[in-house]
């Protein structure tokens, strides 16, 4: 399969990655085999616990993080109002700053220009910073088949480098895997290195390996938490400084990020990092905020001598296209939906099969890959508004998740004429249809609906649970049990007028 | 211009309009004076740092005894910076005190020694933030970026009295959206991770320990 056909496919990008849910197959399917994974349940459990617990702990006054929520939502929706302004303010100041800007509308043309960078400084070697959007690419599959290597130098993500994975949650990538696992990974891989649960002597392992990368890295990749139009600052938060090191060390750094990370003024930091490692880890602050302006100054002893910006579209305008819709882009990628999801929890990210999981993935993953590919997504939720209640810029992720349903079905008409998300309408299907048809006809004659509940009344516990169109429901729940007057006939009994 | 530029600004522009919200109320915590430092540390400390207080003139002799036990040999200074005189100075006549390295060459000239071989660096923060326990690193020059990353021990000095409040106040007051550096790096303790089972680890890739020093002005006699 071609680089640009795999760049643009969650599934098939999975389907050489994920190790314990089988890509094959829908939502349903890989939940099946996940639910069956003790271990693996064991490992989300404990976690999302934990963090829960811990996001808690630091909104302790309920008035305080609903104005901080709110002034966070505001912010990110002045910054989507205004984002064409923006993004050109953006790409005028870091010019004054010399830091270059690039566009690209889709995940190759991002790949192509990081490649181009790379080529005209003969990289050989990359270290990485922890980012999404170069997930969102593929970016490392593609530089290895162009000869240049590219490691994961955030712990999580090195892990699942190391085991040929995808991120299973958007801000601790690694959290499916348990000490035991990570030790035997380690011990197959790094030289000279025996197996160990201690996690100090892993973490400590980690660091000599990836020291000496650091070193000798021609380049570092970053993301970009939040970019700032007024001033063309790239601000990046982490515990780990290793964002410090891809970003200072080598003579190069190209950051990539979605068009959406932008903010208005440096004003609008505070309060966005008030709430984002708040909602992500309950931590008060991450170890480092990272604020980068410009490449090194003349006389400055350190870091990169060029710094490149590559703004990604992919699919972005297209959500942006629509007001309900645009909400979506107002993601901070704090991973407080999943945390919270009892259906994340439980399945864990890879079901998911995309790179990003749980509530937010849920909404995201298919308007950018399609609804015709990722159509199951928006029905992997109870809709319990959990997601909801937790997100620090109040996306409202389920009537989203509806929305989607809906154009999965019926597509609503856009400008471009071709429905509001990609992929829309492929969900219909007669049978479907026809069940609402008649649901519709028989709500809409009394006469019908009469006889249809004295019908169900008189013989519908004698339908057998094994029929196969209610068989599907009946193997996990009870089957109804119908009552033997309807609604209708005992409200008359008790005296209530029929009309 | 890019096609892709043109493109996505165009496709951006096409789409319906969205109002442009007011920003709501929203004040960043206040500290009572009394209370500032006493925030600034319990936070930092929480987070696996120490903060010790000390007069400015004395820093450097108990930089010594704290180091005294941590196996450092070399320890790398602004080159140029009052910093590194006044370590010089303090420790001249200490023949077991730590080696002084000053970071006076560009990294590719040394880049070796600073990555495997100093076992600690001072560095001059411009203020800290009590609220969340933050240094607020402003590299300069004689003070580059890498000191207080690659060495395993960063030691940083902050004066008592530039130790704010918030954020959002360092922010405004200081007028930074007109004079942004080429780097600053807040820094809330020790490098650290908990991407195995949870569990806390620290000097994943950058100090192992934070030392906080801060200044106090002596006392008018
Ligand atoms: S949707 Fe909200 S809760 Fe989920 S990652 Fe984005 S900002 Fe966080």
């Amino acid at each position: 399969m071609s680089v640009e056909a795999e760049t643009n496919s969650p599934s098939h990008a999975a389907s050489h990655t994920s190790s314990h849910a089988s890509s094959h197959g829908g939502f349903a399917e890989r939940a099946h085999v996940a639910l069956n994974d003790k271990p693996l349940r064991a490992n989300f459990r404990r976690a999302m616990d934990g963090l829960m617990v811990k996001r808690a702990a630091q909104f302790p006054d309920a008035a305080d993080l609903q104005a901080l929520r709110s002034l966070g939502a505001a912010i990110k929706e002045r910054a989507l109002a205004r984002l064409p302004n923006l993004l050109e303010q953006l790409e005028a100041r870091c010019a004054e700053n010399g830091i270059k800007v690039h566009w690209a509308e889709t995940t190759e043309e991002a790949n192509r220009i990081v490649l181009g960078i790379f080529q005209d400084h003969g990289v050989k070697t990359v270290v990485k910073g922890k980012s999404m959007v170069s997930e969102e690419m593929h970016l490392n599959a593609f530089l290895g088949k162009h000869g240049i290597e590219a490691i994961e130098s955030d712990l999580g993500e090195y892990i699942i480098q190391l085991a040929g994975e995808m991120p299973s949650h958007i801000v601790m990538p690694c959290i499916h895997k348990n000490k035991g696992q990570i030790g035997a990974l380690f011990a197959k891989h790094i030289e000279g290195q025996g197996y160990t649960e201690d996690v100090d002597e892993l973490t400590a392992a980690a660091r000599k390996v990836l020291r000496d990368r650091f070193a000798q890295a021609d380049a570092g990749i970053s993301g970009v938490n939040f970019a700032v139009a007024e001033t063309g600052t790239l601000v990046l938060v982490e515990n780990e400084g290793n964002g410090r090191l891809s970003t200072t060390l080598p003579p190069l750094h190209v950051a990539v990020m979605g068009i959406e990370k932008l903010v208005e003024t440096l004003d609008d930091i505070p309060p966005l990092l008030a709430l984002l490692p708040r909602s992500a880890t309950g931590q008060p602050i991450t170890t480092y905020v990272n604020m980068i302006t410009s490449p090194r100054r003349d006389g400055e002893k350190d870091g990169p001598r060029e710094v490149h910006l590559v703004l990604l579209d992919n699919g972005r305008t297209r959500v942006y296209a629509d007001l309900e819709l645009r909400e979506t882009l107002r993601c901070i990628r704090c991973g407080a939906c999943m945390n919270h999801c009892p259906v994340y929890a439980r399945v864990g990210g890879h079901t998911y099969d995309a790179v990003y999981p749980g509530p937010i993935g849920k909404i995201l993953t298919p308007q950018i890959a399609g609804l015709d590919v990722a159509g199951d997504l928006p029905h992997a939720s109870s809709l319990c508004n959990a997601c909801v209640e937790v997100c620090p810029v109040k996306i409202p992720i389920a009537d989203i998740l509806v929305r989607l349903r809906r154009e999965a079905v019926r597509p609503s008409p856009s400008k471009a004429g071709s429905g509001a998300v990609k992929g829309g309408g492929g969900g219909w299907t007669l049978s479907e249809a026809s069940a609402w048809m008649g649901w519709k006809w028989l709500h809409a004659n009394p006469t019908l609906y009469r006889l249809g509940t004295r019908v169900l009344a008189l013989a519908g516990n004698l339908i057998p649970a094994s029929l196969p169109p209610l068989k599907a429901w009946t193997t996990v729940r009870a089957k109804p049990k119908f009552a033997a007057k309807t609604l209708h006939q005992l409200a008359r009994e008790r005296g209530y007028d029929d009309v | 211009m890019s096609d892709a530029r043109a493109r996505i600004l165009s496709r951006l522009r096409a789409a319906p309009p969205s109002p442009v919200p007011d920003l709501p109320e929203w004040r960043a915590p206040r500290f009572e004076a009394s209370a500032r430092l006493e925030k600034f540390r319990a936070m930092f400390e929480s987070m696996k740092a120490e903060v010790h207080e000390v007069e400015a003139a004395d820093w450097p002799l108990r930089l010594r005894t704290l180091l005294a036990n941590r196996g450092v040999r070399a320890v790398v200074h602004g080159d140029g910076s009052a910093t590194g005189g006044q370590l010089a100075t303090a420790w001249a006549a200490d023949p077991e005190a730590p080696r002084l390295v000053p970071y006076d060459r560009a990294i590719e000239a040394w880049k070796g020694e600073l990555v495997h071989g100093i076992d600690a660096g001072v560095t001059f923060a411009i203020g800290g933030i009590a609220e969340t326990g933050t240094l607020i690193l402003w590299p300069t020059v004689e003070e580059p970026r890498l000191m207080s990353l690659l060495p395993p021990i960063h030691v940083a000095l902050v004066a008592e009295e530039t130790i704010h409040d918030s954020f959002a106040e360092v922010i405004a007051e200081q007028g930074w959206s007109k004079r942004m550096p080429t780097n600053i790096v807040l820094v809330s303790g020790p490098s650290k991770t908990a991407d195995i089972e949870q569990t806390l680890a620290f000097g994943v890739h950058g100090p192992k320990e934070l030392i906080v020093l801060v200044l106090r002005r002596a006392e008018a006699p």
